[in-house]
């Protein structure tokens, strides 16, 4: 039973269907960080998919540019209680990137430029709904926002959308990432609210 | 697991910032630098939460201080810090947060870079340090617009002066008269002359605004930091942090 808030009104409910238990909308685009944002030279760049220490796929800048890139919308949700509705993102799919990619692995590592990690089921990079994004509203992504370019698995809480991903690991077991080691939820679906550890 | 916290004190600490102490029955003791989730709940069941960094050095007693700084349009700041009286009673989630961390075992150099509000989760680092009887050196960079904006002032200074705390301000709009260094936004000069060189390998630790945290993490980076050292805390103007 909630604690009713004396002389608390708020702004009342939304009743916005998009919007996850817990969450409220904004309209611009606050910036999280576990750290100072790394800036990566577009002639270093480069983005691997790996498994059992072997580099199976790489690509280069303009290589990845050569992959079938698609324009879609997303709404994200950030753990920390914000959501933002229907922002528009150029990329190229995970499934184009794991196409012909043989593997029984069961979950991926995310891996970024600056050290940064997040793992998720193999299953929720696959299937239109995860993306390597390199485009915000139609310009190039800011290096705040993960710029040159960035994860995007926008059913998932937004940390686990890795900004300036430099590759993906495919593993045969579950290894926690950076904030899933220090108190965040393992998974991190915003309609089941998995925030922290005890949710 | 949602926990009740009944205000024992207020204190105003600038004319938008009020400091909430809350006393929390069977509250886990916290670690410098973490936050917590506070619910405000409306008679028709309408809730808001919203995350705050905790003030206070970590204590078994279940008391938890937090500071917030009104936002114009908050939904939740305006009613904690001009509404909320003592004897009212909050819900609270937490202690949350593993990285923004300064555990009391940390012996290295400790840089503070504070932006504004920023200083909250800096200030339970430095009042940690000083319950804990640390010897870790400890240096604070607040960058804040004028001198009435400043936190915790006169707590500060007396931790400049017992406690062996090196504190810098940076004024960004107004300074006082005779302050040497203009106003203006922190540069490479004050980052000089400020903080720890990079060489005695000490943590960094940078909460502010987000414009604020990118300038301070790319001069630390610029004067020999490496990134890995540099810890981060960025709010947003919607973000309703702090």
């Amino acid at each position: 039973m909630a604690i009713i808030s004396r002389g608390f009104f708020g702004r009342g409910n939304a009743e916005d269907k998009k919007l996850p238990p817990g969450q409220y909308v904004t309209t611009d685009f606050p910036v999280l960080s576990a750290g100072p944002t790394p800036h990566v030279a577009l002639d270093k760049w480069d983005f691997t998919i790996n498994e059992d220490g072997k580099v199976l796929r790489r690509w280069d800048w303009n290589s990845f540019h050569k992959l079938p890139a698609e324009t879609f919308t997303a709404d994200l949700h950030c753990v920390t209680r914000w959501s933002k509705f229907g922002t528009t993102w150029e990329g190229v799919s995970l499934d184009a990137l794991l196409a012909d990619i043989e593997t029984d692995a069961s979950h991926a590592l995310v891996h970024s430029y600056g050290g940064y990690t997040t793992n998720l089921p193999l299953p929720d990079l696959q299937n239109m709904q995860a993306w390597i994004a390199f485009k915000f509203e139609h310009e190039e992504l800011a290096p705040e926002h993960g710029g040159p370019a960035r994860l995007l698995v926008p059913h998932l809480y937004l940390w686990k959308s890795a900004k300036w991903v430099h590759g993906i690991t495919l593993m045969h077991q579950d290894t926690p990432g950076f904030w899933e080691r220090l108190g965040y939820h393992n998974y991190g679906d915003p309609w089941r609210e998995q925030r922290y550890w005890s949710d | 697991m949602w926990y009740v916290g009944e205000v024992i004190a207020l204190h105003d600490e600038t004319a938008t910032a009020r400091t909430i102490s809350l006393e929390v029955a069977a509250w886990t003791a916290h670690v410098a630098g973490q936050h917590v989730d506070v619910r405000l709940t409306a008679p028709d069941g309408y809730s808001a939460v919203r995350s705050y960094s905790i003030a206070s050095a970590p204590n078994s007693e279940g008391r938890v201080d937090l500071t917030v700084e009104r936002l114009p349009n908050g939904e939740v700041s305006p009613y904690l810090s001009q509404e909320l009286a003592v004897g009212d009673r909050l819900e609270l989630r937490g202690p949350i947060g593993g990285w923004f961390v300064w555990r009391t075992h940390q012996t290295e150099p400790i840089q503070l870079v504070a932006g504004g509000s920023g200083i909250v989760p800096l200030m339970s680092m430095i009042r940690s340090r000083k319950a804990a009887g640390s010897a870790a050196p400890f240096r604070l960079l607040y960058s804040v617009r004028k001198p009435a904006a400043v936190f915790y002032s006169d707590e500060l200074q007396a931790l400049t002066e017992n406690e062996g705390l090196s504190l810098t301000y940076a004024y960004t709009r107004d300074a006082p008269k005779d302050w040497p260094r203009p106003p203006g936004r922190i540069d490479t000069t004050l980052i000089t002359n400020a903080t720890w060189p990079s060489n005695l390998g000490p943590t960094c630790y940078v909460c502010g605004p987000t414009s604020f945290v990118e300038i301070a993490a790319s001069l630390l980076i610029a004067s020999g930091h490496r990134p890995e050292r540099i810890r981060t805390e960025r709010f947003g103007p919607t973000g309703d942090r702090k």
